[in-house]
């Protein structure tokens, strides 16, 4: 059986997941758990979604050699270029999945969180494309250093609600979609934009991206006939890598996923209870949840998706962390060595590969491009100073 | 509690349970406050720093308070010398009660002189290693129950509660409202017709008047917000002054 088969009946991945939310919400998180299980396992609903997939989001997405930066570092460096989607991330996969099946569940209109913008922007189009109502929560400080995607989402036809609660960032907007839900359940879905929150999100959302792992498992073997060495992914809350792990777990692939230094959860294994799931969490000696800092708003997060936690506790996948200034560097690696601008998510998964490349001369590395840097231009127009 | 909430029911009392924001400036004369004026049992809020179930009130007030330098630790010794004669339950969210342990936090309860706890993110599913710690200490668990049960739901919630069963008014978080929900006594009133623990109605009874209209149908009413309200702008007495206007409304 697959490692990354299905949850058990509670949700569980190991001792992490669960459905720790209000009892408001429990009937609901079962009607979409049951919902979802109806839609997967039903051929007319796969149909729909791949025909959305290939003739709106432009998947499949291609894998790209770095023949510069692959002879700079003494790897062979392939991309899998989620930044080449539709909306500029891997965000669309899971977005397009859960609209169709909100709709299919009669639903009228969503909410979503976003940190970086790019579920926010996602949810924005997928909204506007199947004709429903949809309304973003997002930290002040994010729509700060976000301001691109905050007026994308207005264009798209989106409200847009800036959070000034806690630390302004994505945790808070997840309390607040999660607020607005408790209060518009049976009219509204909740479009969770990363494989965390309460039973089935995590599970759902990682079948909705487990099409950057198929995708790119059969273009590694057709590329350089094998599975990579290792594959590499950023880390917020665990979408994008868990998409691309699902493709290479039950392989001998090194699976890396890369957490910010200041949003470091894995890397610190403490268990804890937040947003509906019993996952690694950063917090103070009484539980209280601990601010995330990161230059990635996408990334600024203190817990992480149940099953990475789960992943990490049986060692089958890694989560080292980089610095921000480790970051800054590997976003301009990547833009001035390949002419590719990374979201700065996806230069953490550089900026260790950077770090690790003495370690792992001649092997082939396959990283997850979740997204393109547009929309973090500005910000790294402030912090270059030019 | 409940022995003694079922004693007051049968006695023709309505039942009036203030929330308060422990650690807040002034919290545990409110407390005593409230008890004066004609509470039956206060429910002392341990702050979070994510709680998903609080509005602006509740959250301002859990913010401050962690500000201020509240812990669970803080608060349940600061519970110690309230020296109030009506039982005290705690709310908080279940990281609060995770982190310290199951065992643990339910001896720190038992030994503050906490008799009761509410933990709205903890609903019956994955409530079970927290209630048998609970129920070897003596803390009675206070089940939520939703609108949105379905009625197959409802027994099963009901079953597991003890101390009362805590019938949410309305689709949404803590806060004031004008108007009291429909849903508030459509709740109760499913919830009466199949159990005999006593069923008060919390979130979005906001004042004396929805109070009253609440309890023509529940066995009394749980009010958070607009009693922190009062404590943030008019400290302990004005706690007082509302829970007993409070009282007055419900009993007549
Ligand atoms: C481009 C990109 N990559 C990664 C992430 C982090 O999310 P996850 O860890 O769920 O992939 C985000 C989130 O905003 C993002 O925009």
């Amino acid at each position: 059986m697959s490692l990354m088969a299905e949850p058990s009946a509670t949700g569980r991945f190991g001792e992490f997941g669960g459905r720790f939310v209000p009892e408001t919400l429990v009937p609901a998180c079962q009607e979409l758990e049951a919902a979802f299980i109806e839609a997967w396992a039903d051929p007319e609903f796969r149909a729909e979604l791949h025909h959305v997939l290939t003739t709106y989001a432009g998947r499949p997405s291609i894998v790209t050699e770095c023949k510069n930066l692959s002879e700079q570092l003494g790897i062979r460096l392939f991309l899998k270029r989620e930044d080449l989607n539709h909306t500029g991330s891997h965000k669309i996969n899971n977005v397009i999945g859960q609209v169709l099946l909100a709709k299919r569940m009669g639903k009228k209109r969503i909410v979503a969180e976003t940190g970086a913008g790019q579920h926010g922007v996602a949810s924005a189009t997928a909204a506007a494309l199947m004709g429903m109502e949809c309304k973003v929560y997002m930290g002040a400080v994010d729509v700060e250093r976000q301001a691109l995607n905050v007026f994308r989402m207005k264009l798209l036809g989106s409200e847009v609600e800036a959070v000034h609660s806690g630390s302004r960032t994505l945790k808070d907007a997840v309390n607040e979609a999660m607020r607005d839900w408790v209060a518009t359940v049976e009219t509204t879905h909740y479009c969770l934009g990363s494989v965390m929150g309460p039973h089935p999100y995590p599970w759902m959302v990682r079948e909705f991206h487990r099409v950057i792992g198929q995708e790119a498992r059969a273009q590694s073997i057709e590329l350089y006939g094998d599975v990579p060495d290792v594959a590499v992914a950023c880390v917020g809350g665990g979408s994008n890598a868990i998409g691309l792990f699902s493709g290479f777990v039950d392989d001998r692939t090194r699976l890396v996923g890369v957490e910010p230094a200041g949003g470091a959860a894995v890397g610190r294994a403490q268990p804890g209870v937040v947003h509906g799931m019993r996952s690694y969490l950063m917090q103070d000696e009484y539980g209280q949840v601990q601010e995330a800092h990161s230059i990635s708003a996408g990334l600024d997060y203190p817990g992480v998706g149940p099953e990475h936690s789960y992943l990490a506790s049986i060692g089958r996948a890694e989560y080292p962390s980089v610095t921000d200034a480790e970051v800054i560097e590997a976003f301009q690696l990547m833009a001035s060595s390949e002419g590719i601008i990374p979201a700065l998510e996806c230069a953490h998964a550089l900026a260790w590969i950077v770090r690790a490349a003495p370690e792992m001369q001649g092997q082939t590395v396959l990283m997850n491009l979740s997204g393109r840097g547009d929309k973090d231009v500005a910000q790294m127009m402030d912090v270059l100073g030019r | 509690m409940e022995t003694q909430f079922r004693e007051k029911r049968a006695a023709g009392r309505k039942l009036l349970v203030p929330y308060i924001t422990g650690g807040l400036a002034g919290w545990q004369d409110a407390v005593r406050a409230a008890a004066a004026a004609g509470a039956d049992a206060i429910e002392i809020g341990i702050p979070f720093s994510d709680p998903v179930m609080d509005g602006p009130i509740i959250q301002q007030a859990s913010q401050q308070a962690l500000e201020q330098g509240a812990t669970p630790v803080s608060i349940l010794h600061d519970a110690r010398s309230l020296d109030v004669s009506i039982p005290l339950a705690v709310m908080t969210y279940y990281n609060t009660v995770h982190h310290a342990g199951h065992e643990r936090f339910a001896a720190q309860l038992a030994a503050a002189g906490i008799v009761a706890a509410i933990v709205p993110d903890l609903p019956l599913e994955e409530s079970g290693p927290w209630c048998e710690a609970a129920d070897a200490a003596g803390i009675e668990t206070v089940m939520l129950a939703a609108p949105t049960a379905p009625d197959a739901r409802l027994p099963l919630v009901v079953a597991r509660a003890r101390g009362f069963v805590y019938s949410v008014g309305l689709l949404g978080v803590t806060g004031e409202r004008d108007t009291l929900a429909h849903t508030a006594t459509a709740l109760a009133r499913r919830l009466k017709a199949i159990t005999d623990v006593p069923v008060l109605v919390g979130v979005g009874v906001s004042n004396a008047a929805q109070a009253h209209e609440a309890v023509q149908v529940a066995d009394g009413v749980v009010m958070g917000a607009s009693v922190v309200r009062r404590l943030l702008e008019g400290g302990a007495d004005a706690v007082g002054e509302f829970v007993g206007d409070v009282r007055h409304a419900i009993e007549h």
